[in-house]
């Protein structure tokens, strides 16, 4: 994170001297004004305004090094495709040893999400969510999540009775009640306190 | 690589004291247990609600134990 303090004729003069300085916008500082600026007489004994700029940190190049850095020091090496749209900020991971990255069920994945997660809204005054993905493993847990919603509501038709899935995150449950919102004959909802919280597939006669 | 620094690089991005991370490590029969120790401030920030925060740890550093074919445990203290 770079700072600079800098001196000006007032306050705004300060900050936008240190701005230039550091090739940033306003909304990417916080401002520490160490002087207030004193008129003098004639131009005699006034005192410049003394101010102190600095970066805040980004929460996107802050997770970003945070996912390098972890998986450095796991000993894998990978590559990093990183992108945002508004406040979600997306980490498409790829290498060699990825499967170990996602670990059983996406467990590793979705716990390094987590964790980061927590890094990039440390600084943030607004809520980022931060979505990893790893050589596509979201999209192809969410075809298996579909292909297992439509198995098991067939199963709640014919048995008549409600079906309980496994524990799952909140995305992934997701996925579970969009495939089956327009399924005619059972409804869906999430029961269980995290990270127990898991779908139920109802039918309908049997509410 | 280590799993010290594992755990260290992951702690200190989370708290608000990263100078007062430390790590040990005491060797077992068949596996390590690394003790955490950070300022009283912070244990709730490593720990999480139930606990959530050190068990996404705790899979995290598993995962990169296997890899080095290691078994390891993590106590917060």
């Amino acid at each position: 994170m770079k700072s600079v303090t800098v001196t000006g004729k007032t306050v705004e003069e300060a900050i936008g001297a240190a701005l230039t300085q550091l090739g940033t916008d306003r909304e990417k500082v916080t401002v520490t004004v160490r002087e207030e600026p004193k008129k003098g007489f004639f131009g005699l004994g006034g005192k410049p305004a003394i101010v102190e700029v600095s970066e805040k940190p980004d929460p996107f190049t802050e997770s970003q090094k945070f996912l390098h850095e972890v998986t450095r020091k796991m000993g894998i090496s990978i590559e990093i495709d990183a992108s945002r749209k508004d406040h979600d900020l997306y980490f498409n991971l790829s290498g060699e040893k990825i499967a170990i990255l996602i670990g059983k069920r996406g467990q590793t994945l979705n716990s390094l999400q987590y964790l980061t997660n927590l890094v990039a809204n440390r600084f943030s005054d607004q809520y980022v969510r931060v979505v990893l993905d790893a050589e596509n493993y979201r999209e192809r847990r969410k075809e298996t999540l579909q292909q297992l919603a439509n198995r098991l509501a067939e199963k709640a038709i014919q048995t008549n009775r409600s079906v309980q899935l496994e524990p799952m995150p909140s995305l992934e449950r997701k996925v579970i009640h969009m495939a089956l919102k327009e399924r005619k004959g059972i409804s869906t909802h999430s029961d269980g306190k995290e990270p127990h919280r898991r779908v139920i597939i109802v039918p309908e006669k049997n509410n | 690589m280590t799993v010290k620094e594992l755990i260290e690089t992951i702690v200190k991005a989370l708290v608000d004291h990263p100078d007062e991370v430390i790590v040990s490590e005491v060797q077992n029969d068949r596996s390590v247990t690394y003790q955490l120790t950070v300022h009283k401030d912070d244990m709730g920030k490593v720990i999480g609600k139930q606990g959530r925060v050190a068990k996404s740890i705790r899979t995290v550093i598993n995962a990169a134990a296997v890899n080095n074919n290691q078994k390891v445990n993590l106590d917060i203290m």
